[in-house]
């Protein structure tokens, strides 16, 4: 019965973005409208097909196909995103690579975004999806509930980066940064959200264990958090229902503060809360003993739930925002430090007495330097949000290079260790294919971090303080253009250490295709059977 | 009153309280005497089901009778 409702949805579906495809009011709107319609077409026949086989018994074990598929996803889109990264750090710096033919669709105004919202939204919602859901049953000692609604995530989640990436190409974007995309791919993603959230408290409710895991609290308070930001962030009115283009509902200084509310808590919950509930798990699993101090991570979730909500305003400073407002952002940005660092000191402790796995183990090294980025890049934010500092980092590089420390060095680095962690275990290995070339892949990715990053520091005070440099007379000094030719040596070294970390990400897709295929297979675990 | 005034009244007295008193509340139930044994098992959830969800509860009673019954 299931399968004959399910066949009429994708037809009714494949038929209605037909007709939105020749209605549509623009290009990219019609090239989205068909994508659905492939896509809808395409279930359609592979449901029709499959409709009347026998059903498998339900399984009972752990549900580790979709994190396998997530695993899988996360490499894939992690080097399309780093590549395309490189790829505008390029353009930057040699503004031929904007080439002609290319005008209005891989320029770099088009291509940034598809970088940040790859590089956030695909790398690392992947990997927040996919580990959140190996986390969520082994805490829970339960399966994931739902069933295939976790497929239906999975794919669902694919076909928003999609549509989103298509879009910035073709010229669909609402001006938001982090929240490009335009009001129906918005829709869809609301869509996917309510069902993971679903999944994720059902897998919980079911639980064996009768405490919460700290991870799985971080883990849902970004599923929770990020569902109230997108929609609020995203409210608009379509132009029409055969367009892409909407109109936001808020205005001026509002819609600003929306916005950075929304961005700062886009840091502050998907890049950090998701990807603590990451170390919370993963750091203690591969040094092989519990977290350092579990009253402390308890206080580190509340702290910075109840603190990070309220510093988006330290991204308007000096702007229309009240001043009160902008003073509570700096604030509240500022007493972040302390459970920033308490987290990070409770990561790095729970290695206190396994110290020697670092010179042994290249995994764990990857996540203690994610630690150590985390830790670094959480007290230069809250500096950068102090006025005084602001009025000489704003709008420069150092803003850029204070994010990508933040990004690869904490979210990709923490990333890197739990695929790590988990291909040997999903694929049920011994143990990775080559250790030599997670070390291999560890350097490339540390050295080309810290290339963007101290070339970026350079570029940005230098350029701070050239446009605020003025002359006896009160004139200034510098004209835009001299900031520009002045940064070129820097924006070279930038993209030479994007280069090298997308050159690590491949070293790590080789390494986990060969583990997936060739490494030993895994002896069968010695449990004591219960005698029959 | 203006919606927003009262609002905003609300939130910079009771509901700041509010959320005061809970924060602390939190941090206080955290650290409270005598829980270093329950928070380190806790800590140890990770630890547990590697790689095979916890049996049902039905099927633990079940296993029960059976041994009694032998």
């Amino acid at each position: 019965m299931w399968d004959y409702v399910k066949i009429a949805v994708y037809g009714v579906i494949a038929v209605c973005a037909a007709i939105a495809a020749s209605y549509a009011r623009d290009f990219a709107y019609q090239v989205h409208a068909l994508i659905v319609m492939l896509v809808a077409a395409g279930l359609f026949l592979w449901t029709v097909r499959r409709t009347g086989d026998p059903k498998p018994a339900p399984e009972t074990g752990y549900m580790d196909d979709v994190v396998r598929a997530g695993v899988i996803a996360t490499a894939f889109w992690g080097v399309i995103g780093f590549a395309a990264g490189t790829f505008v750090a390029s353009q930057l710096a040699f503004p031929w690579l904007n080439f002609e033919w290319a005008q209005g669709h891989l320029n770099f105004g088009r291509l940034r975004p598809l970088h940040t919202s790859a590089v956030i939204f695909a790398f690392g919602g992947n990997a927040l999806i996919a580990t959140s859901f190996y986390v969520v049953q082994r805490t829970s000692a339960a399966r994931l509930w739902g069933g295939n609604a976790a497929w239906f995530v999975f794919w669902g989640y694919q076909l928003f980066i999609v549509l989103a990436a298509t879009g910035y190409v073709l010229g669909a974007t609402q001006s938001k940064e982090y929240a490009e995309p335009e009001w129906y791919v918005d829709i869809w993603l609301t869509i996917i959200w309510v069902v993971y959230l679903a999944i994720f408290l059902g897998t919980i409710f079911k639980r064996k264990e009768p405490h919460i895991y700290v991870a799985n609290w971080f883990y849902l308070s970004f599923i929770v958090t990020v569902a109230m930001l997108h929609i609020v962030n995203n409210l608009s009115i379509p132009v029409s229902i055969f367009g892409s283009k909407s109109v936001q509902v808020f205005a001026g200084v509002q819609d600003a503060m929306i916005q950075w509310w929304y961005g700062h808590n886009a840091v502050g919950f998907f890049l950090t809360a998701g990807f603590l509930g990451m170390m919370y798990y993963f750091v203690p699993k591969q040094a092989e003993r519990p977290v350092y101090s579990y009253k402390l991570s308890i206080i580190h979730f509340w702290a910075l739930i109840f603190l990070y909500i309220w510093a988006g305003p330290h991204h308007l400073h000096y702007t229309a925002l009240p001043d009160w407002a902008s003073t509570l952002g700096m604030v509240f940005s500022i007493m972040l430090w302390m459970p920033s660092w308490g987290g990070m000191i409770n990561g790095l402790m729970t290695l206190s007495g396994a110290w020697d796995k670092l010179r042994t183990d290249p995994v764990i090294r990857m996540m203690v330097v994610a630690v150590g980025f985390y830790g670094m890049s959480t007290f230069e934010g809250p500096m950068m949000s102090i006025k005084a500092v602001n009025s000489l980092s704003h709008y420069t590089d150092w803003t850029i290079g204070h994010v990508h420390s933040g990004a690869l060095g904490w979210n990709g680095m923490i990333t890197f260790g739990a695929l790590y962690f988990l291909a040997p275990r999903l694929w049920g290995k011994e143990r990775l294919y080559s250790n030599a070339l997670v070390s291999w892949h560890f350097w490339l990715a540390t050295i080309g971090i810290v290339l963007y990053a101290a070339s970026m520091w350079v570029s940005g005070i230098m350029e701070g303080l050239m446009w605020r440099e003025v002359d006896a007379q009160g004139f200034l000094v510098n004209s835009f253009a001299d900031t520009v030719s002045a940064k070129f040596p820097m924006y070279v070294v930038r993209a030479i250490g994007g280069g090298l970390f997308v050159l690590g990400a491949l070293i790590m897709c080789f390494n986990i295709w060969k583990t997936a295929t060739s490494a030993p297979a895994r002896q069968p675990a010695r449990v004591a059977a219960p005698a029959e | 009153m203006e919606t927003y005034t009262a609002l905003r009244a609300f939130a910079d007295s009771w509901m700041l309280l509010f959320l005061t008193l809970f924060f602390l509340g939190v941090i206080f139930w955290a650290l409270r005497p005598g829980s270093a044994r329950v928070h380190s098992d806790s800590a140890d959830i990770p630890f547990r089901h590697d790689n095979e969800p916890a049996p049902s509860r039905d099927a633990d009673e079940a296993a029960c009778h059976k041994e009694a019954r032998t």
